[in-house]
């Protein structure tokens, strides 16, 4: 990431409008997202925005850089090979809580034990939006959906105590109502080297009736308003974590200093795979041929 | 034909029958002649049978063959399984300290020659129970007439790592062995073998789809471990760093496909193997892979099915599931390896073809070709194999036009960049886009865009078949019978079609490699020049006659299928030709043979092992309506009756076990 000049912020928006609803919370996050580009002066072609499916999950196509818009629940895998393949991009992951907590859960865990040098925003709006509004893993206990006529009677899901315990290094949660603070979060993830979480409070404003923008605004609060909050300290994030109703804290819960994935590949010592050469060499082709005699 | 000799190997999972007959193996591919190998083993550690058959030829040899030779025995439950098995003029070769090989069960010119392990490694001090392999070995070498220094050789090289003073004792103990052979027993080789000492690699189609892969320039692995795809994980993870590849273990196959894919967008050439239960949850990905465009190697080897099925046993029933995978019509190819070399070779092709037409290359391999080992010729391995990355723009002139990742072509195929490169940035999507890869899907729909982007890449599907080499007949062009196979059967069909020959029925053989896209023009020329088509595959329904009727209109006179996990065999093709050509009916009841495998099963699973089957008698099943096949069981210690079992001829239902004395 070595472009001095800070370029216009249209350099990173994509050929076409993003078609979300009207006060959707993903415009926020996308304009977050361009946000922190230009602010870490990222050059276009060395960002890589993998996505699954789902209304965020558009995400990539609106912005401008490489990318993939891949499968339901699949975007963390698909940007590990990425990532592993040319270790010189900045893997950005966007998707929605359906995708990454429910039905990609298992990848999501498993990046954050690898510690892969990926980071992973989560627009989290607690309900199923593109498929009209059924319970996700996040929906609140109680909470009456499409699919839920009695009320939701599962437990939601809690991202951040979960990527605390599985070895996620950068942990954090925004707001799509807190567009500045957001985009420093999101900078701060693609510029630590580590599996960075952002979960988003990222409004449905057509299918989510209860966790709506004043919702929202009446209880978040800012980490980094609190005095003495050290984000270094695990126990105290654990303890943030769990914090909700009437008080929910946004801003880095925690941040770790752990070598990568990458950083134990002895395969990436030379350089990004990609850049290796095809050809095989004579000498070592004999000696794994001569193991066969 | 050259000479050649087939060794049983029989005992205990654990018992270390792997690495003995490895070093057998070694042994005598290095004094130039030809092993093909094949191990009937267990989804168990410790336990349990195992079955390892080596056959030696001084011409190349195809299969495992129909023929038993030599059988070592390590325990007694080989003994009275497959010491019948042995053609006169063999042996049955055993530990008389833990066991006895009686007369009654050898044929007219058999014989038995016990083996005192315990006396012969007395010198040695205390060794572990695994040593009786290498005494045997050692004798084996001496009744074969081997090159006792080429067994030294092999015992060196494998236990090099262990240092000098194991390699010493291993080779006095092999020493040993053939000592004592010498003194007490006469060579089973009468005419001195042939030994060109050409050397040649024994490996297995496994190890040579991982060494075909990093000789194409394979930089990422990634694999869920899986039986019988383990194997490329184990020689990819333990060469990766030697070679410069990643290999991942990943959580799941969702994740090894996905990966992989990603890897292979990213520019990399990147593979990835498992099973057929695996390959069910990649099959989202697979279609992923030819929406995106992105190139992938899957090689998918097949075990006993359906579900979780037989995992240590061979079939070829996932033509079907391989075919189907994932939802739409999208460009992929579909490939199976002949042979052992052929891995090698396949694996380089797919590379290939996969980058040059920007799709997923799905190798469908079985366990068969997967993990026998054999020998192949050296010139089949090489390091400087072709590597052709197709269309790949580098730069993109500032002035220019916007770059168009799915620019319609004639060809098909539109010109790849990978991520990282000045000035052409792209998103591929899985949903349907257009050239520049915006959605058509949602806000843009468009039925023009959407037809021309499913032709232009389903227009690749020509290129690749123009350079696929359509399959050629074998054998005499006017036979009366052909016989059509698919992958790894080659090899067996060519060895029962020889059979045949020597018995007066002629027949040629078709065998197909290109399963996607299919030469459907040439293959229906050749088909319709043939009198008799038999299709010989390794799955209950036929899945490969189905499908060549669907593409060339043609149906198959009869099909010769075997799902019984054990491979073919060429006399077992031979006879199932030999009764269709006369015109009889099939019978599908239980044979003498499969009764008495069934009454160990019975004994295993109920009686504790502490009995035998001794006679089987057919007889008339009364009550039950079908007749049924009257086994009596013995006590193994005693060799007293101690009950009957009645198994339906017809159902193999196991109709009853009589205990001596109790009841009728």
């Amino acid at each position: 990431m070595a472009t001095v000049v800070e370029l216009p912020l249209e350099t990173y928006q994509g050929l076409v409008e993003p078609d979300w609803c009207p006060g959707c919370g993903d415009f926020g996050v996308l304009r977050a997202l361009e946000l922190a580009a230009q602010k870490l002066r990222l050059p276009t072609k060395n960002i890589f925005v993998v996505s699954g499916i789902g209304c965020s999950s558009n995400l990539p196509g609106y912005f401008h850089g490489y990318g993939v818009h891949s499968l339901h629940g699949r975007a963390v895998a698909v940007a590990s090979g990425a990532k592993l393949a040319n270790h010189e991009l900045n893997v950005v992951i966007t998707g929605g809580d359906g995708d990454g907590y429910g039905i990609g859960l298992n990848h999501f865990i498993h990046a954050m034990r690898r510690n892969l040098d990926l980071t992973y925003l989560v627009m989290n709006n607690q309900i199923y939006g593109l498929t009209t509004g059924q319970a996700s893993p996040t929906t609140e206990k109680g909470h009456k959906t499409k699919s839920t006529p009695r009320g939701n009677v599962e437990l939601p899901i809690n991202p951040i105590a979960l990527a605390l315990v599985s070895g996620a290094t950068y942990i954090a949660r925004g707001f799509s109502g807190e567009n500045k603070h957001l985009a420093d979060l999101i900078a701060g993830g693609i510029a630590h080297r580590g599996f960075s979480l952002i979960d988003i409070f990222s409004p449905c404003v057509t299918y989510n009736k209860i966790n709506t923008y004043p919702w929202f605004k009446q209880r978040v609060y800012k980490l980094e308003d609190e005095q003495g909050y050290d984000a270094t300290d695990m126990q105290a994030a654990f303890k943030k974590a769990f914090e909700w109703d009437p008080k929910i804290p946004l801003g880095l819960f925690y941040k770790g200093d752990e070598l990568t994935y990458e950083d134990h590949e002895p395969a990436l010592k030379n350089g990004p795979l990609v850049r290796h050469p095809l050809k095989m060499d004579k000498g070592v082709f004999d000696e794994l041929v001569e193991e066969f005699y | 034909m050259g000479r050649e000799f087939t060794v049983g190997i029989g005992g205990a999972a654990g018992d270390g029958l792997d690495k003995s007959g490895d070093t057998l193996a070694k042994s005598v591919s290095r004094l130039g002649l030809y092993v093909y190998a094949y191990n009937s083993y267990q989804s168990i550690i410790r336990g349990g049978h195992i079955w390892l058959r080596v056959r030696i030829g001084e011409e190349r040899v195809r299969s495992h063959g129909d023929h038993l030779n030599l059988l070592i025995a390590l325990n007694q439950d080989t003994v009275e399984r497959h010491a019948r098995e042995v053609e006169p003029g063999g042996a049955v070769l055993y530990n008389s300290d833990r066991f006895t090989c009686e007369r009654s069960l050898l044929r007219e010119g058999v014989v038995g020659l016990p083996l005192p392990v315990n006396e012969i490694i007395k010198p040695f001090g205390r060794l572990l129970p695994i040593m009786q392999n290498t005494v045997a070995l050692g004798a084996l070498m001496f009744l074969l007439q081997l090159d006792f220094d080429s067994g030294v050789g092999v015992l060196s090289d494998t236990f090099q790592h262990k240092g000098q003073a194991v390699i010493d004792q291993n080779v006095k103990i092999l020493r040993a062995g053939y000592d004592y052979a010498r003194e007490h027993f006469v060579p089973l080789v009468k005419e001195a073998w042939k030994f060109s000492r050409i050397r040649r690699p024994f490996v297995t189609g496994n190890e040579l789809y991982a060494l075909g892969g990093v000789a194409a320039g394979c930089k990422f692995y990634s694999a869920y471990p899986m039986t019988p795809a383990s194997s490329i994980l184990h020689w990819m993870a333990s060469h990766g760093e030697k070679c410069g590849v990643v290999v991942k273990q990943c959580e799941d196959e969702l994740a090894v496909i996905n990966m992989a894919i990603g890897a292979g967008h990213a520019g990399v050439r990147s593979m990835c193997a498992t099973s057929g239960g695996g390959f069910a949850l990649m099959t989202e990905a697979i279609g992923m892979a030819g929406m995106l465009e992105a190139p992938v190697v899957v090689v998918s080897v097949q075990r006993g099915g359906p579900s979780t099925g037989i995992p240590t046993k061979t079939e070829q029933g996932d033509l079907n599931q391989v075919f189907g995978a994932s939802q739409g019509d999208f460009p992929r190819v579909i490939i199976a390896p002949t042979d052992t070399a052929d891995c090698f070779a396949t694996t380089v092709e797919a590379f290939n073809l996969a980058e040059k037409y920007q799709l997923p290359v799905l190798i469908i391999s079985d366990l068969l070709v997967s993990e026998h080992p054999e020998t192949i010729e050296p010139s089949a391995l090489r390091h400087d194999v072709p590597i052709e990355r197709g269309e790949l723009v580098t730069s993109w002139p500032k002035d220019n036009s916007p770059f168009k990742r799915y620019k319609n072509t004639a060809s098909g195929v539109s010109p790849r960049a990978l991520p990282g490169t000045e000035g052409m940035e792209y998103v591929a999507a899985t949903d349907e886009h257009d050239e520049e890869g915006i959605l058509i899907s949602d806000v843009f729909t468009s039925q023009p865009v959407r037809r021309k982007s499913m032709e232009r890449r389903m227009k690749k599907m020509d290129g690749v078949l123009r350079e696929m080499k359509p399959p050629a007949l074998e054998g005499p062009a006017d036979a009366p019978v052909t016989l059509i196979g698919w992958g790894s059967t080659a090899g067996v069909i060519g060895e029962a079609r020889a059979l045949l020959a020597a018995e007066g029925i002629r027949c040629n053989q078709l065998q197909i490699k290109y399963l996607h896209p299919f030469h459907a023009r040439e293959i229906t020329a050749i088909l319709r020049k043939s009198k008799t088509l038999l299709c010989v595959e390794g799955n209950y329904s036929g899945q490969f006659a189905r499908f060549l009727r669907a593409e060339t209109g043609i149906g198959v006179h009869d099909k010769i299928l075997k799902y019984d996990g054990e491979p073919f065999e060429p006399r077992i093709i031979a006879d199932e030709v030999k009764r269709i050509v006369a015109g009889k009916p099939q019978t599908l009841d239980v044979t003498l043979e499969e009764a008495r495998e069934m009454a160990y099963h019975y004994i295993r699973t109920h009686l504790g092992d502490a009995a035998r089957p001794m006679k089987i008698e057919k007889a008339d099943g009364n009550s039950h309506g079908e007749p049924v096949w009257l086994v009596e069981i013995a006590k193994r210690d005693t060799g007293e009756k101690s009950g009957e079992l009645s198994i339906g001829v017809k159902t193999g239902a196991i109709y009853a076990w009589q205990p001596v004395g109790v009841g009728a």
